[in-house]
């Protein structure tokens, strides 16, 4: 499913929450409210491209990782939402080909490799490229997230 | 380089940088508001529990706050999460805390042009997703999340992707039923919502130019919908002249070389253009006004930093004068400054008698969030500049993106309506 807005992430009239715990609770609420029970500890979406559009609100990447989504798999994010989720250290916003999308399947094992830029797929053993990060990106996420992040060209 | 690039170049202290470089910029102003503030106090407290010390911010005279989500406070949360940027601003001496019931306050990218809070070839960032719109003042304008804003709090600067520039040419003669609104609906419509991910959108053209500020502002607001990072307009007279009815603070603008390299360059003659809508549930999703005119709505809403600006309030009472509304409708000013105004200039008596709501300044149902939102099923018309899902309400309520008139046209009628089309 492709354009997945931050609205259906967490809609509105949560935003004036801000303890992770509650916010998970209505994760994807706006597509599927049963989203939550559904996922566990470790677990990777897989998604159309354009994910994360609309607001900016950190909510969005929060609540999900807080779920225990470790990595989203989509062919092209929404710019916000890309940010967060690295600049804040929650999960990983991995670019993949759009045809990768038609060889993942519910419940498959995946494993990425950020060293040599690959998802591996355990279930069905293939891997598949990913994009790599940019090079300050990179060393943001190996940080932990920006505000961790010390560079001494930025001072 | 694009005007986009030069504001970059001088922020990062360049003389040359080009789309695709990732590096840190300087930043000039920086803006939270009810909502994102909290977010960013979290993650700067969760910073000072491990150890740090946050005694001061990076530059107390350069951050601004806005109340504009969920005020007047519509619940306890709400309410408490208002008390927590005051308690806060007091702290770090943040004197530009624009604070509900206490003089000028509104919509966090209303604020920005009204009060002048952001000028020409400034860098400016905050906690919303439409931050895009200030770049119609010639400012490299764009939205970030907590973690981001905080660390700009922390250290003056943020790394960025420098943008391609797509740039938009509009031109032609503007018929009077024709709204800036139209045209970006028209734009969202034709490019998608994702086209320009990742890049800015900068307008030019001779009707950009012949256009006032308010105007202006509509289309900047929307690149958000198309994915931008920013959106921009070279500042000219027009731009000169709203800043210094509101600010006598100097400035250096900046202007794109003659030269410049666009990723895309598309043209827009407007003189056919139709009034135009976005059906739910997607802003691009658009159809002329008239195809849609059996639509019965149940509701107008006329408000949001995209749809009531000054002039958007002058739009809709030329519409309303002297006739009355066939459906609930709501006018929320978009500032406080607007409202007085609507008030000295006897709109607010127009819309009252034509049996309208006149709201507080507020984003209100804009988010969803509240003062009036959608039930399940309800059918708005609204001059807003989001109809996803849930956007404004119940998931399953529906939200037509309009221009003003077309919003005012629609209430008289009962249904979406051209404005051409009311008698
Ligand atoms: S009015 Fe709507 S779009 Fe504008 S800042 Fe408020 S919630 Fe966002």
């Amino acid at each position: 499913m492709s354009n997945i807005d931050t609205d259906v992430i967490i809609p509105g009239p949560y935003l004036k929450i801000h303890d992770p715990k509650e916010l998970a609770k209505h994760a994807m609420e706006g597509l599927d409210p049963e989203f939550p029970q559904k996922v566990s500890e470790g677990d990777f979406m897989v998604c159309g491209s354009n994910f994360g559009c609309g607001s900016s609100r950190e909510h969005a990447p929060i609540a999900l990782s807080q779920l225990g989504i470790k990595a989203i798999l989509a062919p092209s994010f929404a710019r916000i939402f890309y940010r967060n989720a690295i600049d804040g250290g929650y999960l990983l916003p991995i670019e993949i080909e759009q045809q990768t999308l038609g060889r993942i399947f519910d419940k498959d094992e995946l494993e990425v490799d950020l060293n040599q830029n690959k998802i591996l797929n355990l279930t069905r053993t293939e891997s598949y490229v990913m994009m790599p990060f940019p090079k300050l990106v990179a060393k943001i996420v190996e940080a932990g997230g920006l505000i961790y992040y010390r560079n001494a060209e930025e001072g | 380089m694009t005007i986009t690039e030069k504001i970059l170049a001088r922020a990062s202290g360049k003389t040359r940088i080009q789309a695709g470089d990732v590096g840190f910029v300087s930043v000039d102003k920086v803006m939270m508001h009810d909502v994102s503030g909290p977010g960013v106090i979290k993650v700067l407290s969760e910073w000072e529990q491990k150890g740090k010390k946050l005694d001061h911010i990076w530059d107390p005279n350069r951050v601004w706050i806005a109340e504009d989500h969920f005020v007047p406070a519509a619940d306890k949360v709400s309410a408490e999460n208002i008390m927590i940027l005051s308690r806060w601003t007091k702290k770090y001496g943040i004197k530009k805390h624009f604070k509900y019931g206490l003089g000028q306050y509104g919509i966090c990218h209303t604020l920005s042009h009204e009060e002048a809070m952001v000028l020409p070839g400034e860098v400016y960032v905050a906690g919303d997703s439409h931050t895009n719109t200030t770049g119609a003042l010639g400012a490299f304008a764009a939205g970030l999340g907590h973690t981001d804003i905080a660390y700009v709090l922390m250290n003056g600067k943020i790394w960025l992707k420098v943008p391609e520039t797509m740039l938009f040419e509009i031109t032609g003669t503007k018929p009077d039923y024709l709204m800036a609104k139209d045209i970006i609906l028209r734009i969202i419509g034709d490019i998608g919502t994702d086209a320009a991910n990742y890049k800015a959108m900068q307008f030019s053209g001779n009707i950009v130019k012949e256009m006032s500020m308010d105007e202006r502002l509509t289309l900047t607001n929307m690149t958000t919908e198309a994915g931008a990072k920013n959106g921009i307009i070279e500042p000219d007279a027009v731009t000169e002249s709203y800043l210094r009815e509101r600010t006598n603070a100097s400035y250096s603008p900046i202007l794109g070389d003659t030269d410049a390299k666009f990723s895309e360059l598309l043209t827009y003659e407007i003189d056919k253009l139709e009034p135009t809508v976005a059906k739910p549930f997607s802003p691009g999703n658009v159809s002329a006004a008239r195809e849609l005119q059996e639509i019965e709505i149940d509701k107008v809403y006329i408000g949001s930093c995209t749809g009531a600006k000054f002039e958007d309030l002058q739009a809709v009472a030329r519409i309303l004068k002297g006739r009355k509304v066939k459906v609930r409708t709501e006018v929320l000013p978009a500032a406080q400054s607007i409202y007085i105004k609507a008030v000295r200039e006897g709109l607010a008596s127009v819309f009252l008698e034509a049996g309208v709501v006149i709201g507080p300044p507020t984003c209100g149902a804009c988010c969803g969030a509240h003062m009036g939102v959608l039930a399940e099923d309800e059918i708005c018309v609204s001059t807003t500049n989001r109809n996803f899902p849930g956007r404004m309400g119940h998931v399953k309520s529906k939200t037509y993106l309009a221009s003003p008139m077309v919003a005012a046209a629609s209430a008289v009628r009962g249904k979406i309506t051209d404005p051409r089309d009311i008698s």
